[in-house]
């Protein structure tokens, strides 16, 4: 008996190790997948523009959290939320020169801490930082646009391993349901403006919409919080995007998004708002 | 903790200071750009030391560039696939002492020019009675470079001309005409090819010459098997023409020894130069490759060696369409120059400005990439740039054309471009996958660059004041002393545009002198000679090329500015064959021939 339950034992262990690591409420899985992206693409095909630049974007990143959660919060953030900015940053952002990455980390984090509405911020951190970057300093700075090589293999396992831990965080619908109203937008583009569908679909093959679909429209702090409305916003913010894409805005993910994720937010800041205040008299009565 | 209102107002302040601050970036770099305005030709002499005006028409030169019509199925892309073959290469092809004009055209059935310098400031295009005119004829492909070369040591510079097909090599007879003799030659049938240049890699005296392809040989552009030709990837693609090493045998005949050399490579060869960058006395060969990293080959006289991820300068991949060297901080070393693509709020690839790093040299020799530091960054969609003393103040400057495909001024394709450059290599690897053109421009109506060097690791863009106004789609540059003057002429060729001849005039104060090598133990045309002119307890080198640039060959004779000084100490001539010569105290303002010491 104990020599087969020894194993089965070991196994139950391993199991839970296993189910702990891919549980929603390990907060470092999304930084250690953001981090294989990182690593693996720099090493297969040099996706980095330099250490140096992403570095700057990360340290940028951290030490802003650092900084205004010890000021504002009062006690020492935790970073895995603005390791993932930086590190965002550090892939998105194309530009030959230094500032941009480390001002548009720093805005990113500041965000955060500025723009809020009762308690909540409301906008991706990264998506408002290179949002702003992209619309303000064109000149200077642009986004990753290009693929990791020339392999499927690549792009299939991030893909694969992408889904696996986005469906282990309960974040996959969100994902999925974006992903197929881009194929459908896809389509309908296509059919409107003529252009072969592969060209319409190219974009969502390529790396930046990697990121963009496994940690921008994902995260939790700037999601509604009901399942089907989460669907519902990130069904809009491709819509948006398919609006912008027909006036040609080379960015329109990022924009759609910078557009629709706050207005979602706000909305259910103020129905929760709504919701809260018949009971006020009750309180101030009793 | 700070939760007060004072403090969050401040963080807000703070805050939106940051959010704006690219556009006070902005503001700045605008303050700087209202410097470059047009100055007259005064002015500009007084300011800056030269200026440059248009005289193309005046030297009766007519020349306007045709692109090719190439297979229907690539029709709704067109204009960007048939978006190069305006090239010009410089020759004294008669040996009367001034340089002549060759340049390409690349509509089938249309004739490349060899204008000849008649002495009086014009020139007459005699291509045709030399017999090098007809070159584009339908089935054998359209020009899309041409360097020189005297490969059989006979005194005159003969004429390789590549094409996206048959490439051609044509003997000089004695400047009275060319005579084909690419099927002695062993040349291969069909070459896509972009780039080519005359070196002597191995050292026996004989000039031997390396092609670059493009889209891979077994394409034909007119006839196309399937429309998955494209690059099957932006940054990292593969799927390009092969390279060729074409060792000279001495008898007329050329054997490819590329596989035997250590080249081996499929990526998408745009430009390509040689200079001996470790002082091996061996010419190390640099490519620059559209959709990929550069290549640098070192070489030691028999072998090539891949040395550009060692080196730094073939790890990020860009679209690398030029390669000129220039010892720009004039330290007896070489910087190299890769034009690539940038585009407000698409693409900023930047220029690379390849700077040996302090402290390596020889086989440790590292490159950083400056271009930011030097102010030679952005350039637009760059191409063609070449390395001179436009002022002859004793420092090189930078000429550097631009422009892809300028049609309709309202309407860009840089939208469409992006999304399928964004996309999986299976998608942009077929034409037929390409969203149509449409007669709209791509980076087109660009203005051009003329960096002017200020010697403190600054350039500085002078291109407007001097008179280069121009917005064609640029494509070759060639400095030239066109009419033996002591000053760098720049002659221009556009795609689906005029050739240009810049002439420029500079502050007489400013001195300079030319050297004219001839090699006898080394190839006679003295390429990969290296000149040292030491002066004012300066130095400054150059090699004589055999092409460089993009689709470009320079003049043959080096041409150094010295500034306002009276005197030049020496000039060291390091010859081929490894012998050094040495002119004391040559005279100023003078060409100076020297031929190798037996």
């Amino acid at each position: 008996m104990s020599q087969q339950s020894v194993p089965l034992a070991a196994r139950t262990s391993q199991a839970l190790l296993w189910r702990r690591f891919f549980s929603p409420e390990n907060r470092y899985l999304a930084p250690m997948f953001i981090t294989c992206i990182l690593v693996v693409g720099h090493l297969s095909f040099g996706i980095l523009e330099s250490y140096w630049k992403t570095g700057i974007a990360i340290v940028s990143s951290l030490l802003t959290e650092l900084i205004l959660g010890r000021l504002f919060v009062g006690k020492w953030p935790n970073l895995a939320s603005a390791y993932i900015t930086g590190i965002s940053v550090g892939i998105l952002v194309r530009s030959p020169a230094f500032w941009p990455y480390a001002i548009c980390a720093i805005v990113s984090i500041m965000s955060k801490y500025v723009l809020r509405v009762k308690g909540h911020h409301i906008w991706n951190p990264s998506n408002f930082g290179i949002s702003v970057l992209l619309f303000l300093a064109p000149e200077t700075v642009a986004s990753l646009s290009i693929q990791w090589g020339n392999y499927l293999l690549p792009m299939v396992v991030i893909w694969i391993l992408g889904s696996i831990i986005i469906w282990r965080v309960r974040r996959f619908h969100i994902t999925g349901t974006y992903v197929a109203c881009f194929v459908v937008f896809a389509f309908l583009r296509s059919y409107l403006t003529g252009s072969p569908w592969q060209s319409e679909i190219a974009p969502i093959t390529g790396p930046m919409y990697q990121l963009f679909i496994f940690f921008m429209i994902t995260d939790p702090k700037t999601t509604v919080r009901s399942k089907l409305w989460q669907c519902v916003v990130v069904a809009i913010v491709a819509l948006v995007e398919m609006i912008l894409r027909l006036s040609q805005v080379v960015y329109a993910p990022f924009y759609a998004l910078f557009l629709v994720g706050p207005a979602a937010m706000l909305i259910q800041i103020w129905m929760d708002s709504r919701r809260a205040s018949p009971a006020a008299p009750l309180r101030a009565a009793a | 903790m700070m939760r007060g209102l004072p403090a969050r107002i401040a963080l807000a302040i703070v805050f939106a200071a940051l959010v704006l601050s690219p556009l006070f970036i902005k503001q700045l770099a605008a303050r700087r750009a209202e410097a470059k305005t047009r100055l007259n030709a005064e002015t500009a002499l007084a300011r800056h030391g030269f200026y440059l005006q248009e005289v193309s028409r005046a030297a009766g030169v007519n020349f306007v560039h045709q692109a090719p019509t190439l297979d229907q199925r690539l029709n709704h892309i067109m204009p960007q696939v048939a978006s190069m073959g305006a090239a010009v290469s410089i020759v004294d092809f008669d040996r009367d002492g001034w340089p002549d004009i060759y340049v390409t055209t690349s509509k089938e059935g249309a004739k490349n020019a060899l204008y000849r310098n008649m002495h009086d400031g014009t020139f007459k295009d005699v291509a045709e009675e030399m017999g090098i005119a007809d070159v584009n004829r339908p089935g054998t492909g359209v020009s899309m470079g041409a360097v020189w070369g005297d490969y059989d040591n006979d005194g005159y510079e003969d004429l390789l001309l590549i094409k996206w097909g048959k490439p051609e090599l044509f003997h000089n007879d004695a400047g009275h005409g060319f005579t084909r003799v690419t099927d002695q030659a062993g040349l291969p049938p069909w070459i896509n090819a972009n780039t080519a240049l005359w070196f002597d890699y191995d050292g026996d005296g004989l000039l031997d010459f390396f092609i670059g392809g493009y889209y891979s040989e077994d394409v034909d552009l007119w006839h196309l098997k399937t429309t998955k030709m494209m690059p099957d990837s932006f940054e990292y693609a593969k799927n390009g023409g092969r390279k060729y090493l074409f060792h000279n045998l001495g008898n007329g005949r050329f054997q490819e020894v590329s596989d035997k050399a250590g080249i081996n490579s499929r990526r998408w060869a745009l430009a390509a130069a040689a200079a001996d960058l470790r002082g091996t006395g061996h010419p190390d060969l640099f490519i620059a490759n559209d959709y990929g990293v550069s290549e640098l080959y070192f070489n030691d006289g028999k072998q090539f060696h891949d040395a550009g991820e060692e080196t730094g300068v073939g790890f990020a991949p860009k679209s690398g369409m030029n390669a000129s060297f220039g010892d720009i901080l004039n330290q007896g070393r070489y910087a190299v120059y890769v034009s690539n693509i940038s585009e407000d709020g698409v693409l900023i690839q930047g220029n690379n400005l390849w700077m040996p790093r302090e402290g390596t040299s020889g086989n440790n020799l590292q490159y950083e990439n400056l271009a930011r530091d030097f102010g030679v960054e952005l350039g637009g969609w760059s191409f063609g740039a070449q390395f001179g003393d436009l002022n002859n103040d004793g420092l090189l400057d930078l000429y550097l054309t631009n422009g892809y495909v300028s049609l309709d001024r309202d309407r860009d394709y840089w939208y469409d471009f992006s999304k399928i450059a964004g996309g999986h290599s299976t998608i942009i690897s077929d034409a037929k996958n390409w969203p149509a053109m449409e007669g709209r421009s791509l980076s087109g109506y660009q203005t051009k660059h003329v960096w002017l060097n200020d010697g403190s690791g600054k350039f500085i863009d002078v291109a407007q004041a001097v008179g280069v106004t121009d917005t064609y789609d640029g494509r070759a540059v060639a400095l030239v002393d066109l009419w033996n003057r002591g000053v760098l002429d720049v002659v221009v060729a556009n795609q689906r545009g005029p050739l240009l001849i810049y002439k420029n005039t500079v502050t007489p104060e400013n001195k300079w002198i030319e050297v004219a090598l001839e090699g006898t133990a080394s190839n006679r045309s003295a390429i990969g000679a290296e000149v040292t002119v030491f002066w004012n307890g300066q130095q400054q080198v150059q090699e004589v090329s055999g092409g460089c640039g993009f689709a470009a060959q320079n003049q043959r004779r080096l041409h150094f500015g010295l500034g306002t000084t009276s005197q030049v100490d020496a000039v060291v001539i390091r010859w081929p064959s490894g012998k050094t010569q040495t002119l004391e105290k040559p005279a100023l303002d003078e060409i100076h021939k020297v031929k190798e010491p037996s």
